[in-house]
């Protein structure tokens, strides 16, 4: 079954002259379980795709399904239990005025959670801080102790699919290295299905099995890992971004 | 820290207050409040500022203990007497009333109007400003042309118009000065809610469901409630002296209760001659103006979110 099918996606910003259109015809499917790539140079879309998916930007056409329910406007209870996102900067996704413990208590409180206690001590060993940090403020953490928080808070619904926005990007090289581990070890234990955006190849290549690569809002072409790996690109774009991926290492 | 914390050793009040990693919500709550507090004590204006206000608000609550005559008693033999004169402090009045029992009462009109005020003004403010921050379009548009209309009017003139429909008393006074004060907090609120609306942690919280009223009250309140708080004490001079145009047009305290205002203008007519009528009273309302500015000001460097995240 697919996790995700989208079809004939346009998002756009702005009205009449002022009109951009930030994704233009996307379409591809996301299986159960799969960990799936989105690449681009940054102002390709790939994030708009999945903000609009996660239902933050309204002015979107075409169509998203969601564990075969489609999407419309507003985003259903359900919607919300099953799709989580971590974002990019993890200074700016914590409340800086909220402890850890807050912001995850009030999600169980959302989802209707009982026995909240013992969940968010569950949380913060399966994203591996310990019960020592609940009740700090995020200005009291390190930021990829702020991005392990934030990973706790969108696992604290149990999702099924998990959208990752650049999760790493803003991290120190060592600490990225952490984070893309614990993703790991999540997936593999809690069965989740991931789409991660990304501009850095390397961080797809160690997470994801396929990659969509998008240029100026079209996805140009999706291939597997191995296919990558092998640098078996078809479309020139692609050849072009492994070409300069592959440098940036010399 | 850890060994400090743990319950075998015991820790003192300020090692539990000072605690890296709180065991407990109310612990938490606590260690931000010490240490909201630690920073504010730093600054010696504000604590100044504090300390005098602290101090009228005593003098306020003790009043009856502390005054030396009836604020009310008149005795046209003693009238207009220096200050130091016969036993009165600060002189007396045109009607031979002590003038520093009349402050001390007078204190109690005052700090209870503006308590009234900085409590009323800035919600309704708050209210109105961060639904239209944050549900925008049409529903901001009506909301911020009303606050462009109430801003229009010169406020003494509004809160008038307000008390002659109302009728003239301190009540009315608080609400006239309290409906014209709202539309700067408005504004405040609104800017803050249009910068904190498109963060992450807001999206993070609408991506777990959470409704509108929700994200307002417990999401953008916290965050804007600490520039309101600065800005209403900048305000509060400007209130009591609201409060004391009122008075001085016999629409607020009414003549025999000592308001500040009212005894100003009362005092307007000897000021050539008996500086001191007029003089005392002004100086309170310049005391408690000034404590309450500096106490602004450390409050902004203790609330600023800005500031304080990093």
């Amino acid at each position: 079954m697919n996790a995700v099918e989208i079809r004939d996606l346009n998002v756009w910003f702005g009205d009449g002259a002022s009109r951009t259109d930030a994704v233009k015809q996307v379409s591809f499917d996301v299986a159960e379980g799969e960990s799936f790539g989105l690449v681009g140079e940054s102002g390709s879309g790939k994030s708009t795709v999945l903000r609009a998916l996660a239902g933050l930007i309204p002015s979107w056409d075409g169509s998203m399904r969601v564990m075969n329910e489609p999407l419309g406007l507003k985003r259903s209870r359900q919607f919300h239990k099953t799709v989580q996102m971590v974002f990019q900067d993890p200074y700016a996704s914590l409340h800086p005025r909220q402890t850890v413990d807050r912001v995850l208590s009030e999600v169980m409180h959302l989802h209707g959670v009982k026995d909240v206690d013992t969940r968010i001590e569950k949380l913060l060993r399966d994203v591996g801080l310990g019960p020592g940090f609940r009740f700090r403020y995020p200005h009291q953490l390190s930021g990829g102790q702020r991005q392990r928080v934030a990973i706790a808070r969108a696992l604290a619904p149990e999702p099924r699919i998990l959208l990752l926005d650049e999760p790493t990007s803003a991290l120190d090289v060592s600490v990225q290295a952490e984070i893309l581990n614990l993703l790991a070890d999540l997936r593999e234990e809690h069965g989740l299905t991931y789409i991660m955006v990304s501009h850095d190849l390397g961080v797809v290549g160690h997470l994801c099995s396929r990659i969509a690569v998008m240029q100026l809002g079209e996805l140009v072409e999706v291939l597997g890992v191995a296919e990558m790996r092998k640098l078996k690109a078809q479309h020139p774009y692609t050849r072009h971004l492994l070409d300069s991926s592959i440098q940036s290492v010399r | 820290m850890n060994e400090l914390t743990s319950p075998s050793t015991k820790p003192t009040w300020r090692e539990w207050l000072l605690a890296e990693e709180p065991t407990s919500r109310r612990q938490a709550r606590a260690v931000g409040w010490y240490q909201g507090w630690l920073a504010f004590r730093s600054n010696t204006l504000a604590m100044i500022g504090l300390i005098i206000l602290v101090f009228l608000i005593v003098c306020a609550i003790f009043a009856p203990l502390l005054a030396t005559h009836d604020p009310y008693a008149q005795d046209l033999g003693q009238r207009l007497l220096p200050p130091g004169f016969q036993g009165n402090l600060f002189g007396t009045d045109s009607l031979g009333r002590d003038i520093y029992s009349r402050l001390l009462f007078g204190a109690r009109i005052s700090i209870y109007i503006v308590l009234l005020v900085a409590m009323v003004a800035p919600l309704i403010g708050l209210i109105i400003g961060t639904i239209a921050g944050y549900a925008g379009g049409w529903i901001d548009v009506v909301l911020m042309r009303i606050t462009d209309i109430f801003l229009a009017f010169p406020r003494l003139i509004l809160a008038l118009a307000f008390v002659a429909a109302l009728g003239a008393g301190i009540e009315n006074a608080v609400l006239a000065i309290a409906l014209t004060a709202w539309p700067p907090y408005a504004r405040i609120a609104r800017a803050e809610t249009l910068t904190i609306r498109n963060t992450d942690f807001i999206h993070a919280i609408q991506l777990q469901g959470a409704g509108p009223v929700r994200i307002i009250t417990k999401h953008i309140w916290p965050l804007c409630i600490s520039s309101l708080v600065i800005r209403v004490t900048l305000d509060m001079a400007g209130i009591i002296l609201t409060a004391a145009g009122l008075g001085f047009l016999g629409l607020g305290a009414q003549p025999p209760s000592p308001e500040w205002g009212a005894m100003i203008s009362e005092g307007r007519k000897y000021i050539l001659d008996h500086w001191w009528v007029a003089t005392i009273p002004g100086l309170a309302i310049f005391a408690i103006s000034l404590a309450f500015n500096l106490l602004g000001d450390g409050l902004r460097d203790v609330l600023d979110p800005k500031e304080s995240g990093q």
